[in-house]
């Protein structure tokens, strides 16, 4: 980041969620980077940008496939790269032929002459960052959007170079951390498929057991078990779907319908309040031993700095206590012996001993050896020549428009997104005051304020397909007629999740809360 | 105030002085203005106001220095006109003592109560200035630290709105009193009659036409052989000229003593286009006036150092930074930097030197702006709180480029050497302190002022050339280098003033104080002065020098009335912290003069 000469932010308002991460891009920007912004709204973000894209919503595709077309009638893709690095670039080029710039600006509703300038700021900058966060990814396509942003990526050769590569935003300090661990249904520890043969078997004679030759079911696709019956019990463990989850109304239902639940967490959120048996966590950034990996996949160490309160305890000792009930006596390992057991079978992480991580400030991973200094980006072995590995495959992304669609009688897009000031349901940020705090509210433009009559404050009903919830109005000049936004740290004051829809992406599984359609009217007054 | 932009708007004057200073007489909106054409997209422009920044202090000044005062429209103004978050211009001008946020009236007297004006004085000044005597009555006053007049004291710095700022200097009390001082006599050119006691012997090099060149004429610069130098620099070669410097073993005059050719040769070989030179010309250690000297009555061999300098580092743009208390300092600067410029000896089409152009940027009132990474936080817009170090300015110095920063006596010193040559200058005085050394004699002492000498000359020989002490009065002890020096009894007047003799006696000749003490002084009271001086001058970054300075004044005026056991120990025990901890030398000095006092039993 810090020596891009280009930087693009889609679908992300770092400057509100990842404040820490835009102090890099602030950085970049004085040094003379020139940010672009691609965000339905004109984000606290999108101030800092050399240029604003205001895209309707769910047009990520439409934009991308564009810019890429735009791209290739100028010529100023990167033959070379394309032709020794990727794969399939023949049919992707055709895939875009049909988005011209006209086509594009009439899809997204972004005029051609920025779709232009954009492309072309992008192809030819000599380094270019790509970064983006639940803009892309909570739609219904979140893959086929990151897809078409990988495209871009690799039309324009901006991967695996120092200064260029695809950047998603992580949402906490340790969500990479999390899957690297196997915390996904697909994966063992390391990224490790767990249908391969080849690959499980370490693990099975490391742990003299069987696992499952089978991947497991998702977030969305354990409450689709639950509402057919097949998922009976639960164990939560730091996550709290009672106030998270799309169409959080039905979700709640689907948990209550449950024989057992258990919620392992440092509060007690709304699920844990559900729950048939709360166990008190610890707090790891600051109670617990063990490794935190962000999202440059640098592996950092934790230390405790206080004991935990009351019958509060680490996760590590509550799963062994829960094995050893279980009739498995794992013992009581250190943190560091868990992790030297994840060393030798995680090759990416065999060479981060506790010692070289503490010597180096954290190793960004692969790091196989002792001797591996880590990798500072991904993908270089494209560059090599001949590559080595596999090519990069392009992966041709039709457009397909949200699907919640706005009719006459929900004529309004809905889009979510998040503050400064609080962090996802609340839970963690909602106890302490901010004067930045905005509360629960429905932002509108002040052209709908007019156009409506509602004025700021004023109590409005926001109607979806699923529900309707009441919250005051606010009126918030990022926005354009017919474009409502809530931040979804309120759940207590602004369901939001009432409104949004659950359908998924398939490959990810995530939903799309980003695009809802609904149709807001005032409150009737209440009686009396 | 809070920390986002309020609807506060300027007044016209207001919007006027920001012009002044920074060239922008309106806000380009980069908030959006709601247009059917930037619903959907929209150019902030916002690159092209980013680098304004560095424009944050002078337009602080300049509205500082026209209306009186920095209102709240006046502020969100210049956040607007800059792109600066309020907040942080807020920190900004708040950092600075001659900044005022609160109403002032037009005229602000800052009255030197440190510890020189003490002893002229200053205290019965104070008391009937407080009184509304001697000052217009709509009027403040405020004491201030050691205001570099220490040759006429007692001194006072005024502040005018609107009009030219003033010092009133080597005035009694009742002279000030019912005649306002002529200030023609301080911000015109013309030579002074008395500019330095030296005036007039022939060894002088550094000194040699003060009182002779005006400072205000080109002609007359030129005439004594001004710009030479420059143009044999020029002819010598960027390299040759760093040869040269390197030969001349010349060291840093501002207090650290260090190699000049080191920065110089790591600056002039650096990789990086872009370097930069800056004069520190803050002169604020408290008995240091000796640059002001140089920089009042022979302003043209500044510009022409620097230009030097720029030259052989290969710099395109020079800053020096000037203390604000300075206002006639500043004033011959600036014109002389004109002149210079229309001569062609400076500015992108130099005829006789490069393409090399100086800004000068005057101080706010902070101490620490002396301190080199603090002078260049300030010029960047910043609060002047010091970097880490390492980088080094040479390598990561103003807006993160390699610079070379020296102090103006430093930089002088090169005429001499472009000229004679670095070995000649090099046979000059001894073999590790070389060239010659201004001191600034202050105190008791019968003529105080800026003296020349060749290194090596005796402490003794100084008060000498001096006078030596009024009749009646014996030496009880000489503070040397000022506030972050220490005191040496009588005993080592036979030391010679080099830097290698210094080292071993423990003591730093630092900015070249000497200031002398008789038998009368209450050393408690300097002491105190000093340790407030510290307590109101670090700029409370880091802990061990914020915490530090008010244990130490406080540790000290317990010692004065009724000592606790182990306070002695304490104060040992704060300045190795502060020495070990500190970011920098501020907190790393911050104890010197006080033990170095309860050592020699002065207390």
């Amino acid at each position: 980041m810090d020596d891009a000469e280009v930087v693009i932010l889609w679908g992300s308002n770092a400057r509100a969620a990842h404040p820490i991460f835009f102090h890099r891009i602030i950085r970049a920007v004085r040094r003379g980077a020139r940010l672009f912004c691609v965000d339905p709204r004109y984000s606290e973000s999108a101030q800092w940008a050399d240029l604003w894209l205001g895209i309707d919503v769910g047009t990520d595709i439409a934009l991308s496939n564009a810019m890429a077309r735009e791209i290739l009638v100028a010529g100023l893709e990167n033959r070379r790269f394309i032709e020794r690095s990727t794969l399939d670039f023949d049919r992707y080029a055709r895939s875009v032929e049909e988005w011209t710039l006209e086509r594009g600006a009439q899809v997204t509703g972004v005029p051609a002459e920025a779709i232009r300038t954009l492309a072309h700021a992008y192809a030819k900058a000599e380094s270019a960052q790509l970064c983006w966060t639940l803009g892309i990814t909570e739609h219904h396509n979140a893959t086929d959007n990151v897809l078409s942003l990988i495209n871009l990526a690799l039309l324009c050769g901006h991967v695996g170079r120092y200064g260029s590569g695809l950047v998603p935003l992580r949402g906490q300090n340790n969500v990479q951390g999390g899957g690297d661990m196997g915390a996904i249904p697909n994966r063992l520890p390391g990224f490790q498929d767990v249908e391969s043969d080849d690959l499980r078997a370490p693990f099975e004679a490391a742990w003299g057991a069987s696992i499952p030759p089978r991947k497991g079911r998702h977030l969305t696709q354990m409450f689709e078990d639950m509402e057919e019956g097949i998922l009976r019990g639960l164990y939560v463990i730091g996550e709290n779907p009672a106030d998270s989850e799309a169409d959080v109304k039905k979700a709640r239902h689907l948990l209550e319908g449950l024989d057992f639940m258990v919620v392992q967490d440092i509060f007690l959120t709304r699920t844990a309040q559900m729950a048939d048996v709360v166990l008190p966590a610890a707090a790891d950034w600051c109670e617990a031993e063990g490794t935190v990996t962000s999202s440059e996949r640098r592996v950092q160490r934790v230390r405790p700095a206080l004991p935990p309160p009351g019958e509060a305890r680490t996760d590590s000792s509550i799963i062994c206590s829960l094995a050893r009930e279980m009739g498995h006596d794992w013992g009581t390992p250190t943190a560091e012996e868990v992790w030297d057991e994840l060393r030798g079978l995680s090759p990416m992480h065999g060479g981060m001993s506790y010692s070289r991580l503490e010597e180096n400030g954290g190793l960004q991973w692969p790091c196989y050896d002792e001797n591996h200094p880590g990798e500072l980006f991904l993908h270089s072995r494209l560059w090599e020549d001949p590559p080595r590995g596999p090519l990069a495959p392009f992966h041709p992304v039709p457009w397909v428009p949200p699907v919640d669609r706005l009719t006459d009688r929900y004529p309004i897009r809905l889009t979510t997104g998040r503050h400064l000031d609080s962090y996802n349901t609340g839970v963690q940020s909602g106890s302490t005051d901010s004067p930045l705090r905005l509360g629960g509210t429905l932002d509108i433009s002040p052209e709908d304020s007019s156009a409506w009559e509602i004025t700021e404050g004023e109590q409005v009903t926001v109607t979806s397909r699923r529900g309707a919830i009441t919250v005051p109005a606010r009126v918030d000049p990022s926005l354009r007629p017919g474009l409502v936004f809530m931040s979804v740290h309120f759940p207590e004051q602004a369901d939001i999740n009432q409104l949004t829809i659950e359908a998924w992406d398939p490959k990810s599984g995530t939903a799309e809360f980003k695009a809802t359609a609904v149709r807001v009217e005032k409150a009737p007054a209440p009686v009396g | 105030m809070d920390l986002r932009f309020t609807d506060a708007r300027p007044t016209a004057a207001e919007r006027k002085a920001v012009e002044k200073a920074t060239g922008i007489a309106e806000v380009e909106s980069h908030d959006r203005i709601r247009t059917a054409g930037n619903l959907r997209i929209f150019r902030t422009g916002r690159q092209s106001i980013l680098d304004r920044r560095h424009l944050l202090l002078p337009a602080l000044e300049t509205v500082q220095s026209e209306i009186g005062w920095v209102s709240e429209g006046a502020l969100m103004h210049i956040c607007r006109v800059l792109s600066v978050p309020p907040a942080e211009a807020w920190g900004v001008a708040t950092f600075y003592a001659l900044i005022s946020v609160q109403p002032s009236p037009p005229e602000v007297w800052h009255i030197c109560d440190d510890i020189v004006c003490r002893r002229a004085g200053a205290l019965d000044l104070i008391d009937r200035v407080d009184a509304g005597e001697l000052r217009p009555p709509d009027s403040r006053w405020a004491p201030s630290p050691c205001l570099g007049q220490c040759d006429r004291t007692p001194a006072a710095y005024v502040q005018r709105a609107g009009r030219d700022d003033l010092v009133i200097a080597g005035e009694t009390p009742d002279r000030i009193n019912g005649t306002a001082p002529d200030p023609a006599r301080l911000t015109d050119g013309g030579t002074r009659s008395d500019p330095i006691p030296q005036f007039g012997q022939p060894h002088l090099r550094l000194l040699r036409r003060v009182g002779r060149a005006d400072p205000g004429s080109v002609d007359s610069y030129l005439a004594a052989g001004g710009f030479d130098a420059l143009r044999k620099a020029v002819e010598m070669g960027p390299a040759r000229v760093v040869a040269e410097v390197k030969a001349s073993g010349l060291r840093g005059r501002g207090g650290a003593a260090f190699p000049a050719w080191i920065k110089w040769e790591t600056v002039a070989n650096s990789p990086e286009p872009v370097r930069y030179l800056i004069c520190n010309a803050d002169e604020s250690e408290p008995g240091t006036f000796k640059d002001r000297v140089l920089m009042e009555d022979d302003p043209f061999s500044v510009i022409e150092a620097m230009a030097i300098a720029g030259h052989a580092i290969g710099a395109r743009r020079g800053y020096l930074y000037i203390r604000g208390e300075y206002p006639l300092a500043g004033a011959r600067l600036l014109r002389a930097a004109e002149l210079a410029r229309e001569r062609g000896f400076l500015g992108e089409d130099a005829r006789v030197g490069v393409n090399f152009d100086i800004e000068i940027r005057r101080g706010q009132g902070a101490y620490i702006c002396g301190e080199e990474t603090a002078l260049m936080n300030s010029i960047e817009g910043f609060r002047g709180e010091p970097r880490n170090k390492p980088p080094f300015p040479t390598v990561s110095g103003l807006f993160g480029k390699p610079t070379v920063i020296n102090n103006v006596e430093t930089l002088c010193n090169l005429l001499d050497i472009v000229t004679e040559g670095g070995e000649a200058f090099a046979a000059v005085g001894t073999s590790q302190s070389t060239g010659p050394k201004l001191f600034c004699l202050s105190g008791s002492v019968r003529r105080p002022g800026v003296y020349e000498v060749e290194f090596g000359a005796t402490l003794g020989e100084l008060i000498e050339m001096a006078g030596g002490l009024p009749e009646g009065l014996e030496l009880r002890a000489v503070l040397l280098g000022g506030a972050a020096g220490s005191f040496v009894l009588p005993e080592l007047l036979q030391m010679p003033l080099t830097f290698e003799a210094a080292g071993e006696a423990g003591v730093s000749l630092g900015s070249g104080v000497i200031m002398l003490f008789d038998q009368h002084t209450d050393f408690g009271d300097i002491l105190t002065r000093i340790a407030a001086f510290f307590r109101d001058e670090t700029c409370g970054q880091c802990v061990p020098c914020r915490v530090g300075t008010v244990r130490l004044e406080e540790a000290l005026a317990r010692i004065r009335r009724r000592p606790r056991p182990g306070d002695l120990n304490l104060v040992e025990e704060i300045d190795l912290a502060m020495r070990d901890a500190s970011i920098c030398g501020l907190g790393h000095t911050a104890a010197i003069a006080l033990r170095s006092a309860l050592d020699l039993g002065l207390l």
